[in-house]
């Protein structure tokens, strides 16, 4: 935790919420508070581990008091008193509301519609949402064989709407990815939405993509509109770091940097050994 | 001692090549000391399920048991991939390996239908998903009530499966509290069933709390006491998760021969859970211990005479 903090991509990160000498973060940091502002006044959330972890409990910390924490192994209303490196960890039981089998979380909490926001994470995304963390390259003959869906494609299709925790690269935010996992909104919001229609999807899909370096939501043809940019970060790194020409926000706001309290409960409550976060 | 048998002879018994096998547990309860068991007694051709293979299977597959594994989520949770599977998977290193590829709720709902005599399982996944096109056995259908279609996945019988638990009476009625998974479901699915837990009750404490109950005696076949079974699983009130072990496997298995020596050291070259222990060191095993308990309050069932 000793280590010097750098803002995203190296840039200097004196954020517009700080006053008198900013408190510098890193790029982690940034993802997190971003996301966990995003959850204001939702409910329900299915946790995924690492960063998604981190940004929901904050929420619950802060903007998102009355939030529940669904973790997929079948823990509801876990309260963690640690920070749990897989999402099957003890302290996720100990205290929670409920402990549940996983046939239980599936079809009852998370078919049943009981799960307002899920989050995901990819290793290919594109301008639709659509996600894949499966396999890099031919699905038979992998380069690089990926974990696969786990609970993503259900979390994707039934939760209320989806979460994305991701760094971008040229290599991630693809325009063409190699497998669909996960759908977002298929080809556009006009086909996503006839599609979820006709096949009694309850989730409407992604509404928020989080970065490294700003955050972007769904504009009306369902593709990813970036409506805010970190602080520190450029345009042109946004676009070095895309497979596509994005879209952007006019005016384009700067995200208010973390502040000092949210830094403080995420250095000495979330991630004392940042982990995730450094 | 009603089905007690030590983990070498259940393994003997009710564990032969070919077999399809799971292991389950949800991050929680995974019965390595029968992964290793199987190991050690070369057991070959079979065929994995879990719904997340973690290390046990990566090891398993290492060792060269298996020719096709069945899952929803191959990974080293919070660490990154599973290297000896990536090795057969994307250099055929030695062998080409088999894979068979489900969702999660596929998985649960895949031991569902077999625990239930079902033809299938429906479920709302899979949509607009490569998934099927990936996995043939994923299948649409339409509803018999409506014009909905919802996918299918056939039912997973598994010959045998083996559950950890906290504890169980010498006929198998089995209790288990903390994730449960899907251990119920994939029990209730196999053919044959060992159970593996940290202590061996008394049948009053089972009939004290019958609601903890999970696995009737009714349909285990073998109850094997194997403290520290789990490890570096954890289980619940009585050891942690080894997080630190499941960041190291991730430097071991990174290399085939360095992978080896580990099997070579930690599988082949104990001849059990318990010196497997022993071996692991007094210190480390401390340091597993929970740092406080947090009982349950208890209920009152009554008695009605």
């Amino acid at each position: 935790m000793n280590e010097p903090r750098t803002p995203p991509s190296g840039a200097t990160a004196s954020g517009p919420g700080a006053t008198g000498s900013p408190a510098a973060f890193t790029s982690a940091e940034m993802m997190i508070v971003a996301a966990a502002r995003e959850l204001a006044g939702q409910r329900v959330c299915f946790v995924g581990v690492g960063l998604p972890n981190i940004a929901v409990n904050l929420a619950r910390l802060t903007v998102a008091p009355e939030l529940e924490l669904v973790y997929e192994s079948g823990a509801f209303g876990a309260k963690p008193a640690r920070l749990p490196l897989s999402i099957g960890d003890p302290t996720i039981v100990t205290g929670a509301t409920a402990a549940v089998s996983m046939f239980e979380l599936f079809s009852f909490y998370l078919q049943g519609g009981l799960v307002d926001v899920g989050f995901l994470g990819a290793a290919q995304i594109d301008r639709f949402g659509n996600i894949n963390s499966t396999v890099i390259g031919d699905y038979e003959h992998p380069k690089t064989r990926l974990p696969g869906s786990g609970g993503a494609c259900e979390i994707a299709i039934n939760a209320r709407q989806v979460f994305v925790i991701m760094r971008q690269s040229k290599r991630s935010f693809v325009d063409r990815i190699d497998f669909r996992t996960s759908p977002g909104n298929l080809g556009g919001a006009e086909s996503a939405a006839r599609t979820r229609r006709e096949e009694g999807w309850l989730g409407s899909g992604p509404s928020v993509v989080v970065t490294d370096l700003g955050i972007y939501h769904f504009d009306e043809t369902g593709e990813m509109r970036l409506d805010s940019i970190h602080p520190g970060a450029t345009l042109d790194q946004v676009r070095d770091t895309m497979g596509w020409q994005p879209k952007v926000a006019d005016p384009l706001p700067t995200t208010p940097a973390p502040t000092a309290g949210e830094l403080r409960l995420i250095r000495e409550e979330l991630d004392p050994e940042g982990a995730y976060t450094k | 001692m009603g089905k007690v048998a030590s983990m070498r002879d259940a393994v003997a018994a009710l564990v032969h090549d070919g077999d399809v096998v799971a292991i389950e547990g949800f991050t929680h309860l995974i019965c390595f000391a029968a992964g290793h068991e199987i190991i050690r007694q070369r057991k070959r051709d079979l065929t994995l399920a879990r719904l997340t293979p973690d290390l046990i299977y990566d090891q398993m597959i290492a060792a060269g048991t298996a020719r096709k594994l069945v899952f929803s989520w191959l990974g080293n949770p919070g660490v990154g991939g599973l290297h000896a599977i990536r090795r057969r998977v994307e250099d055929r290193d030695p062998a080409p390996l088999e894979l068979e590829e489900y969702s999660h709720f596929g998985m649960v709902g895949r031991y569902t239908a077999g625990a239930s005599n079902l033809p299938f399982f429906p479920l709302r996944s899979y949509f607009e998903t490569d998934l099927p096109k990936a996995n043939p056995l994923i299948r649409p259908i339409r509803s018999p009530y409506g014009d909905e279609t919802v996918y299918a996945v056939p039912p997973l019988r598994p010959d045998v499966t083996v559950v950890h638990a906290q504890r169980a009476d010498a006929e198998g009625n089995t209790q288990m509290w903390g994730l449960l998974g899907c251990q119920k479901e994939a029990a209730f699915a196999a053919e044959r069933v060992i159970v593996v837990v940290e202590e061996l009750v008394d049948e009053a404490v089972i009939r004290a709390d019958p609601n903890r109950t999970v696995i009737p005696g009714l349909i285990v076949d073998a109850v094997v006491v194997e403290p520290w079974g789990a490890h570096p699983s954890y289980v619940q009130g009585a050891y942690d998760r080894d997080n630190r072990f499941y960041r190291d496997w991730d430097a071991i298995s990174r290399d085939a021969t360095t992978t080896k020596t580990w099997l070579d050291e930690w599988v082949h070259g104990v001849s059990g859970r318990r010196e497997y222990i022993e071996k692991l060191g007094a210190e480390r095993v401390a340091s597993l211990r929970p740092s406080g308990t947090a009982p349950s309050g208890s209920v009152d069932y009554g008695v009605y005479e």
